[in-house]
C-alpha cells in the first residue's frame, strides 16, 4: 500500500517549504485590455486608466503603479481625480459612483475603495433623470456636480455621497433667462459640459447638448452670462484667465465665446470648422493652451473630413502656423494635456499631450520641434503584433544586457529624450535583483526585447526576421513620414500594428545563449534563424539551407503554406542580432520545438514530422530523423492550417456572441435600426448558446493508439553531456520528445575546438524509448550524480555554476503530460514515478526548473520542477525524488489562452497573458519577488507642489536610469556572497581574467560581481520558451 | 536468410487463402497448409496432428501462439477455428505430451505473479486427475473482473476492465450529470459522473458489467466527486491499461447478495451486516496491489540502436517509418530465430518454447515483447 501512503508529513520539510515556497500575483504588465476611460490629477502627476472589465490602474513615476477592481466588473465610463487629494471617483455604466483613496499602510500605498453611490431620483421618474453624463468635482474638495441626462445638475457631498437636494440646479432654473424663441426649440437637453471657473470657484459652465451654455453663479444661485451656440455641443473647455471659453461641435467646428461682463449674450469670436469646408466630424474634446509667446496651442480630437477621413482617429495640434494631425490605429479614448501646474501661473505653457487609445498609450512632446513622440516607461502595447511566443532569461551577464540597450537606443533614436511627464509618487520597491529579459515573438516576424527585472516592463530592442525574405509586403514602414503638403496634414503616431503581412513569418519558438550571445529563432513555416549579436551594422548573405525531414517518406502531398522565400543577395542588418544561418523545414510546417547549445555551435529543431541538427560553425546539416507515422495523414496533408482555421472560427464566433452582449449593455447605443438588428442577433446567440449547453457534453474513453494523429510532433529538444552509451565515457547527446510519448536519444560526435572546422559533427541514434502510456512529452532533463540537472551550455565554462558531477549516475527525467518518471542512465530503466494525471486527472502544459532560495537563510538553495496543468494550477515538485511539494491555483481552467503563454523564469517567477496586451507576473518564490511598492503623499505634494515635482522627477528618472543600468546597490547577502565568489575566483587569475573579458568587456564593477550569484536554474527543454 | 524467408510467407498470405502452419512437436517441425475460410473440425485436425507427427498412439494437447505471442490450447471447433482465422501469416501450433502438459503456460502472460502461485497449486490437483476436454478458466485470458464484492456497500460494483492483450476498444463515454444523495437534511442533487453510452462490440459493453446511465464514483481508487468531466476523462484515459471503476449500477437488480452461500465469494468476505452506506475509505481496492499494477502498467518499451552496428541488420536499425512495423518484423524476426535456435540444438524440453513466448511481451499495438517487468528487474533490452 505504499503508494497510497499521504506524502510525508515531516515537520522540517513543512517548515522549510514555507521558507521557499510562496504564491503572489504580483503585477500587470503591459497595456489594459480595453481601456474605457482615463483620468490625471496635475495635483498628484498620477494618470489613471479605467477599463471595460471594472478594472482602474493608476500609473505615476516609473514603478509607482496601484491597481484597483470595481466589484461590478462593469465598464468605467469616467475617471475624475478630487482636486488637492489622493481620491478619485469612477463611473460606472451603471450609473454607480465609487470614491477610491490612497491610503498609507506600512510605509506603502494602497489604492481601496471607500464608497459606493447610485444616484436616485424622486419616486416614478425616469431613470434618464438621474442618468449622469458628467462629473465635475468642485474644487472645493467638498462636492460634486452631477450633470444627468434629464439636464438637471445634482449636488452631492463628499465623502458621504449625501445628496444636497437644496442645491440641484434644474434645467427649468437655467432656462428662466434664455430668450423666449431658444427656450422653445430646446428643451430636455441633456448636459454635456461641466467646467468650474478657473479662477473663481463660483462659477460653474454649463453645456447643454443642443447647444446652450450657461454660466451659473453658485453663491447666487443663478445664471450669469448664456451663451446661445446654434450647433449640438461636444465639450467645452475654460481658457486660464477664465475671460474666454471655447466650444467644440458635432459638426466639426469649434467656437470662442468672450466671458464679459458687458455683453451676458454675446456672439462668439470666432466659429471655426478646421478641417471644412466639407462636411466634417465632431469635434469630441477640445484645449485652449496658452503661452508666453501668445500662440496658443489649439489641441482638439476628432474634425476630420467626413467623407475621406471620417474613419481616422486622430487629434490634431495647432501652434501658429504648426498643425499636425495625430493619426492613430486604433480608436481615441481619452486625451489630456500636461502643462504647467502651477495654478497661478499666468499661462498653460503646456509640455506633452498624453493620449489613450483603444491599444496604446501615447505622449507627445509638445516642447521639442516636430513634437516627437515619448518612449513610454511602462503601459507598453505587448501586442504591437500579436504575440505567439515568449522566452525568458533570467540574470543576463551586464556586457550582453549593454550591448543589447545600445543596439535598442539605435531604433529610438526617433523618440524625444524628454523626461517622462507622468511622474507622481515614489517607487520605494528595492531595486530588482538581477537583469533580466523577457523576449516576446510575434505573428510580424518580430522579437522584441523587454527589460523584465522590475516593475516596469520597458521595451529594450526589437528584432525583424522579415528582411531575411522575400515578402509582398511594403518596404513603408517609416510611420513617421510626413507628408509635406498633404491636407489634413496627418502624421501617424503609435507602433500598435495588429496587421500581418504574411502570417507565415510568425515567430513560435526562441532561445537565447545570454553567455554566447546566440539566438536562434524558428517560425510558423519552418524556418530556423541562427543569429549572432554584432555591435555594428552589416551587410552579408544568410546562409540558406534546406532540412528534408520526410526523407524516404513517399506519395505524401503538403496542403499547408508554401516555405517563405529567402532573399539570395546580401542584406544589410542594423546593429543588433544578426541572422547569419537560414535552415528551411521541408514541409515547411510550424517549427515545435528548439534548442541551440552555443558551446557545441548546434542547432535542433523539431516540427510534426520529426527533427534535425544544424552545425552552425561549419553551416552543415549533421542529420534529419523523421517521427511521422505513416498514418498520420493530417500531418502529411499539412493540417496545422486546418485545425487552426477551426478553432479561429469559433473564437470569432464566441467572440460575435461576447460583442452583442456588450453593446446590447452600452449606455448609449447609436441608431434604433442597428441596436435592433444587436438584439436580435444576441437573441439568436443566446438561443444558440443554450441549445449547445442542452445537448449532452460527452467524452470517449479510448487508451491512446499508436494510430492517433500528430504522434510524431516533436515536443520537446534537449542537448546533455552524459552517459548514453555506457557508465565510464560521456558524451554529447541530442534527446527528442514526441507527442506519440516517444523518446529519441543521439549520440553526437563533436571535433575538439581546434579540429572544429576541420571535423564533421557526427550523430548515431543511440536509443529509442517508447512510453508505454503515450502521452505528449513535453520535458526532458539530466540529472547528474548530485541528482542536480546539468547546467546550461557555457554556464561552467563561465564559472557561473559548479561543474556537473560526471562521477556518480546520471538520471534522465522525462516529462510527460501525464506522468514524471526518472530512469537510470546509461541503461535506461525506471527508477521513479509520479503519476500525475492517474492521480488528479490533470496534465502538465508547462514545465521547469527553478532555483528557490529560504527567505530565512541565503545558505539554502533547491532545484524544484515548476509546473503548470491544464487547470491552471502551478504544482512545485522536487527534485529528484518527485514529492509534490505545493499547488496554487493560478490561471482559470477556462483561460486556455493564459495557460498556453505562461513562461517561468528561473527563480521561480513567471508570466502569462491575461489578455492579448498584458503579462501578469507571478512569483512561487519567498525570496524573488518583484512587485510595486511605492507611496504618494499628499502633504508633501501639497507643501510646495511644483518645487517637490521638479526634484522628484529628477530623482525618479536618476533612479530609473540607475535601475536600467546594473542592479544598483547590493543588498547585504549579496555583497557576502559577492565576497565568497571573490574569493573563489581570485585563486585562479586566468579564470578571474577570461570572466572579466567576456563578461564586463574589460570594466570590472560591483553590479556584475552580483549577476554571478546562484546560477543553477536551467529551462526543461533547453530550447525555446513555448 | 531468415529475412527473406520470412518475406515470401508475408507474400503469400496475401497471394492465397491458404494458411500455413508449422508444427513442433519436442523439436521436430512438420509444415502444412489449411485452408483459412474451411479449416474442417478440430477432430479431423487433431487425426491429421497425430498423422503428421507420427504420434498417433499418443495423448496430447495442442496449442497454437497467438498475434500476441501467448500460447492457447487448440481442443474445440471454436478455438481451432479462432487459430486458423486469426493466423498471421503462419499458424504456430506446439504438441505436448498430455501428461507432460504445464498448463500454467497456457493463457496470457498478463496474469499476476501472485494467481501464478494459486495455478500451480491446482495443477498438482489436476495432473492427478484425468484431463476434460473443456477450456480452463486459465485458458483465457481476462478481460473483466468484478473484485472488491466483500468491501464495498452492495449498492456499487468496482470492475476491472484489462486492456491489456485484447483488441478491442475500452468503448465507453461518460457525461456530467446529478444524482441523489441521502444526507443528513435529505434528499440531495450532486453533480456525478455517468456513463452516457457503450460502443458496440466494445470491452465495456461485452463484460456486461457496466451500463449506461451507471454512476462513476471512483477511478482507480480516486474518487471523482469534486472533479470535472474532463478531469475524469484524463484519469481514465491514463489508468486505461489497467482500469478500476466503481460504480453504481443504474439496474440496482442484478446486484450481488451477501447472503447467500455463492461459492464465488471471497473467503476473506468481513461480515456483510457492517453498514457500507458509504464507500468505504477511498483509496481501499483490496484486491487490487499496488505491485501488481507496477509491473502491470508501464513497461516502457526501449531500444537500444546503433550502439552495435556490426551486429544488426540494416533493414533493423530502425530507418525512418513506422515503429510498430519494425517492431513487428523485428517480433516476428526473433520469434524465428529461436524457434529456429531452439531446433537446432536438439531436442529441448518444450518448458523452452514457452519460455520464449512468456518472455515476449503482449501488447498489440506494439507487438513488441519484452519481459514483462523485465527492464526493472533484469535490465534484459531486445538489441535489434
Amino acid at each position: 500500500m505504499r503508494r497510497f501512503l499521504r506524502p510525508g508529513h515531516d515537520p522540517v520539510r513543512e517548515r522549510l517549504k514555507r521558507d521557499l515556497f510562496q504564491f503572489n500575483k504580483t503585477v500587470e504588465h503591459g497595456f489594459p485590455h480595453q481601456p474605457s476611460a482615463l483620468g490625471y490629477s496635475p495635483f498628484l502627476h498620477l494618470m489613471a486608466i479605467g477599463t471595460r472589465s471594472g478594472a482602474i490602474k493608476l500609473y505615476g513615476a516609473p514603478g509607482v503603479e496601484f491597481m484597483g477592481l470595481h466589484e461590478e466588473n462593469n465598464t468605467v465610463m469616467q475617471i475624475h481625480f478630487i482636486p488637492g487629494q489622493c481620491q478619485l471617483v469612477t463611473l460606472l455604466d451603471d450609473n454607480s459612483l465609487h470614491l477610491w483613496s490612497l491610503k498609507q499602510r506600512s510605509g506603502a500605498s494602497e489604492l481601496l475603495e471607500e464608497q459606493r453611490f447610485t444616484l436616485r431620483g424622486p419616486p416614478g421618474s425616469p431613470p434618464s433623470a438621474t442618468q449622469i453624463t458628467v462629473v465635475l468635482p468642485h474644487s472645493s474638495r467638498e462636492v460634486l456636480y452631477l450633470g444627468t441626462e434629464s439636464g438637471s445638475i445634482f449636488v452631492v457631498e463628499l465623502p458621504s455621497f449625501r445628496v444636497l437636494e437644496d442645491r440641484t440646479i434644474t434645467s427649468e432654473a437655467v432656462l428662466q433667462r434664455v430668450p423666449e424663441e431658444y427656450r422653445n426649440r430646446r428643451s430636455f437637453e441633456l448636459i454635456e459640459a461641466l467646467q468650474e471657473h478657473p479662477r473663481n470657484p463660483d462659477q460653474i459652465l454649463i453645456g447643454y447638448s443642443r447647444g446652450l451654455i450657461a454660466l451659473w453663479d453658485l453663491h447666487n444661485n443663478r445664471v450669469s452670462h448664456h451663451f446661445l451656440g446654434n450647433q449640438q455641443l461636444e465639450n467645452l473647455f475654460w481658457q486660464k484667465d477664465g475671460r474666454q471659453i471655447i466650444s467644440c461641435h458635432y459638426d466639426g467646428s469649434y467656437a470662442q465665446w468672450p466671458v464679459s461682463n458687458e455683453n451676458r449674450q454675446p456672439e462668439p469670436l470666432e466659429s471655426k470648422v478646421p478641417y471644412g469646408p466639407f462636411p466634417c466630424k465632431a469635434i469630441s474634446k477640445i484645449y485652449w493652451q496658452t503661452t508666453k509667446n501668445g500662440l496658443p496651442y489649439i489641441i482638439f480630437q476628432g474634425g476630420m473630413p467626413r467623407a475621406s477621413y471620417g474613419d481616422r482617429h486622430s487629434i490634431s495640434v495647432i501652434h501658429g502656423s504648426q498643425q499636425t494631425a495625430f493619426d492613430f490605429t486604433s480608436r481615441v479614448i481619452d486625451f489630456f494635456v500636461i502643462c504647467n501646474a502651477d495654478a497661478t501661473a499666468e499661462y498653460d505653457d503646456p509640455s506633452a499631450m498624453v493620449v489613450l487609445a483603444e491599444e496604446e498609450l501615447v505622449v507627445i512632446d509638445l516642447k521639442s520641434a516636430g513634437w516627437p513622440a515619448v518612449h513610454p516607461p511602462y503601459l507598453a502595447s505587448l501586442h504591437c503584433s500579436a504575440i505567439t511566443c515568449s522566452h525568458h532569461v533570467s540574470n543576463i551577464p551586464l556586457k550582453l544586457w549593454e550591448r543589447v540597450i545600445s543596439a535598442g537606443s539605435k531604433q529610438n533614436s526617433h523618440y524625444s529624450n524628454m523626461a517622462w511627464p507622468i511622474d507622481g509618487g515614489t517607487n520605494l520597491a528595492p531595486d530588482p535583483p538581477q537583469r533580466d529579459l523577457l523576449l516576446t515573438g510575434h505573428e510580424d516576424g518580430t522579437v522584441r526585447f523587454w527589460d523584465a527585472s522590475g516593475v516596469c516592463l520597458r521595451l529594450l530592442y526589437k528584432l525583424s526576421t522579415v528582411r531575411v525574405f522575400l515578402t509582398d509586403a511594403d518596404p513603408n514602414d517609416n510611420m513617421n513620414a510626413l507628408g509635406e503638403d498633404e491636407w489634413p496634414p496627418l502624421r501617424k503616431v503609435g507602433s500598435f500594428d495588429p496587421y500581418s503581412d504574411d502570417p507565415r513569418l510568425g515567430i513560435q519558438k526562441i532561445y537565447l545563449c545570454k553567455y554566447s550571445g546566440y539566438l536562434t529563432v524558428a517560425g510558423t513555416a519552418g524556418q530556423v534563424l541562427v543569429m549572432e549579436l554584432n555591435d555594428e551594422e552589416s551587410e552579408h548573405v544568410v546562409n540558406h539551407s534546406e532540412a528534408d525531414l520526410l526523407q524516404d517518406q513517399e506519395g505524401y502531398k503538403w496542403k499547408g503554406h508554401e516555405r517563405l522565400k529567402a532573399r539570395d543577395e546580401p542584406v544589410r542588418f542594423e546593429p543588433g542580432f544578426q541572422p547569419f544561418v537560414l535552415i528551411q523545414c521541408q514541409p515547411p510546417a510550424v517549427v515545435t520545438s528548439l534548442a541551440l547549445h552555443s558551446e557545441w555551435k548546434l542547432v535542433a529543431f523539431g516540427t510534426s514530422h520529426g527533427f534535425g541538427l544544424f552545425d552552425h560553425q561549419q553551416k552543415r546539416l549533421v542529420f534529419v530523423k523523421c517521427t511521422l507515422h505513416p498514418s498520420d495523414q493530417l500531418a502529411l496533408e499539412g493540417p496545422l492550417s486546418r485545425v487552426k482555421s477551426l478553432k479561429k472560427s469559433l473564437r470569432q464566433s464566441f467572440r460575435r456572441m461576447r460583442r452583442s452582449r456588450v453593446s446590447s449593455r452600452k449606455r448609449r447605443a447609436g441608431g434604433g435600426n442597428t441596436t435592433e438588428v444587436q438584439e436580435a442577433n444576441s437573441r439568436f446567440d443566446q438561443v444558440a448558446l443554450q441549445e449547445m449547453e442542452l445537448a449532452p457534453i460527452q467524452r470517449k474513453i479510448e487508451a491512446r493508439s499508436a494510430e492517433d494523429s500528430f504522434t510524431g510532433f516533436v515536443r520537446t529538444l534537449y542537448f546533455a553531456d552524459t552517459f548514453l552509451r555506457d557508465s565510464t565515457r560521456h558524451c554529447p547527446s541530442l534527446w527528442a520528445g514526441t507527442n506519440g510519448g516517444t523518446v529519441y536519444a543521439f549520440c553526437l560526435r563533436v571535433p575538439p575546438a581546434e579540429r572544429r572546422m576541420d571535423e564533421l559533427v557526427r550523430a548515431e541514434q543511440a536509443k529509442e524509448i517508447q512510453l508505454m502510456h503515450r502521452a505528449p512529452i513535453v520535458g526532458i532533463l539530466v540529472l547528474d550524480g548530485r541528482g542536480t540537472p546539468l547546467p546550461e551550455p557555457l554556464e561552467v565554462a563561465h564559472d557561473l555554476s559548479k561543474s556537473p558531477d560526471m562521477q556518480g549516475s546520471h538520471q534522465l527525467l522525462v516529462v510527460s503530460e501525464e506522468q514524471f518518471k526518472v530512469f537510470t542512465l546509461p541503461k535506461v530503466s525506471s527508477k521513479l514515478k509520479l503519476k500525475l494525471t492517474a492521480l488528479e486527472g490533470c496534465r502538465v502544459r508547462k514545465v521547469t526548473v527553478a532555483n528557490f532560495g529560504s527567505c530565512k537563510t541565503n545558505e539554502y538553495s533547491e532545484n524544484d520542477l515548476a509546473i503548470l496543468t491544464n487547470l491552471g494550477d502551478v504544482q512545485i515538485i522536487s527534485l529528484p525524488f518527485l514529492k509534490l511539494q505545493i499547488r496554487y491555483p493560478c490561471i482559470r481552467k477556462e483561460d486556455v489562452s493564459g495557460i498556453a503563454s505562461c513562461v517561468f523564469t528561473k527563480y521561480g517567477q513567471g508570466f502569462y497573458l491575461i489578455s492579448p496586451s498584458e503579462f501578469e507576473r507571478f512569483s512561487l518564490s519567498t525570496k524573488w519577488l518583484v512587485e510595486p511598492r511605492c507611496v504618494v503623499d499628499t502633504s508633501e505634494v501639497a507643501g510646495n507642489n511644483y518645487l517637490h515635482n521638479k526634484s522628484g522627477m529628477e530623482k525618479t528618472t536618476r533612479k530609473f536610469r540607475d535601475s536600467a543600468r546594473s542592479s544598483g546597490e547590493p543588498g547585504e547577502d549579496e555583497r557576502k556572497s559577492a565576497r565568497l565568489m571573490e574569493h573563489a575566483l581570485l585563486n585562479d587569475e586566468k579564470v578571474l581574467k577570461e570572466i572579466q573579458s567576456t563578461l564586463e568587456g574589460g570594466r570590472g564593477s560591483y553590479g556584475e560581481r552580483n549577476s554571478r550569484r546562484i546560477h543553477v536554474g536551467h529551462g526543461l527543454s533547453n530550447g525555446g520558451a513555448e | 536468410m531468415n529475412r527473406s524467408f520470412n518475406k515470401s510467407q508475408t507474400l503469400r498470405y496475401f497471394d492465397c487463402s491458404a494458411v500455413e502452419v508449422k508444427s513442433k512437436f519436442g523439436a521436430e517441425f512438420r509444415r502444412f497448409s489449411l485452408d483459412r475460410y474451411k479449416p474442417g473440425k478440430f477432430e479431423d485436425f487433431y487425426k491429421l496432428i497425430l498423422h503428421i507427427h507420427h504420434i498417433s498412439s499418443m495423448e496430447v494437447m495442442i496449442g497454437y501462439a497467438d498475434v500476441h505471442g501467448d500460447l492457447l490450447p487448440i481442443n474445440n471447433d471454436d478455438n481451432f477455428l479462432k487459430a486458423v482465422s486469426s493466423a498471421n501469416p503462419l499458424l504456430r501450433v506446439f504438441i505436448q505430451r498430455q501428461d507432460e502438459v504445464d498448463y500454467s503456460n497456457f493463457g496470457t502472460n498478463t496474469l499476476t505473479r501472485k494467481k501464478k502461485a494459486l495455478v500451480t497449486l491446482r495443477n498438482d490437483k489436476i495432473r492427478r486427475r484425468p484431463h476434460i476436454n473443456i477450456s480452463m478458466p486459465h485458458d483465457f485470458r481476462p478481460v473483466s473482473s468484478i473484485i472488491d464484492v466483500d468491501i464495498l456497500p452492495e449498492t456499487h460494483r468496482r470492475v476491472r476492465l484489462y486492456r491489456h492483450g485484447c483488441e478491442k476498444p475500452l468503448g465507453f463515454y461518460i457525461r456530467d450529470g446529478t444524482s441523489m444523495r441521502i444526507t443528513p437534511h435529505g434528499l440531495d442533487k450532486v453533480p456525478g459522473i455517468f456513463i452516457s453510452r457503450m460502443v458496440p462490440g466494445g470491452l465495456a459493453e461485452s463484460t456486461g458489467l457496466l451500463a449506461v446511465n451507471d454512476e462513476v464514483l471512483e477511478v482507480n481508487g480516486i474518487e471523482v466527486a469534486g472533479k470535472t468531466l474532463d478531469q475524469v476523462t484524463d484519469m481514465m484515459i491514463a489508468n486505461s491499461h489497467n482500469l478500476i471503476i466503481t460504480v453504481k449500477p443504474a439496474n440496482q437488480r442484478n446486484n450481488y447478495i451477501r447472503s447467500s452461500r455463492m461459492s464465488g465469494s471471497s473467503g476473506q468476505s468481513t461480515d456483510s451486516t457492517a453498514s457500507h452506506h458509504s464507500l468505504p475509505s477511498s483509496h481501499v481496492l483490496q484486491n487490487f496491489h499496488p505491485d501488481e499494477m507496477e509491473s502491470d502498467d508501464e513497461a516502457d518499451i526501449v531500444i537500444e540502436g546503433g550502439l552495435d552496428q556490426q551486429h544488426v541488420p540494416r533493414s533493423h536499425s530502425l530507418p525512418s517509418g513506422s515503429l510498430s512495423r519494425i517492431n513487428g518484423s523485428s517480433l516476428s524476426h526473433r520469434l524465428q530465430r529461436d524457434l529456429v535456435l531452439s531446433s537446432d540444438s536438439g531436442r529441448e524440453s518444450n518448458g523452452n518454447i514457452h519460455k520464449i513466448l512468456s518472455s515476449l511481451k503482449t501488447d498489440p499495438r506494439h507487438s513488441l515483447v519484452i519481459p514483462r517487468g523485465g527492464i526493472e528487474e533484469d535490465g534484459t533490452v531486445i538489441t535489434l
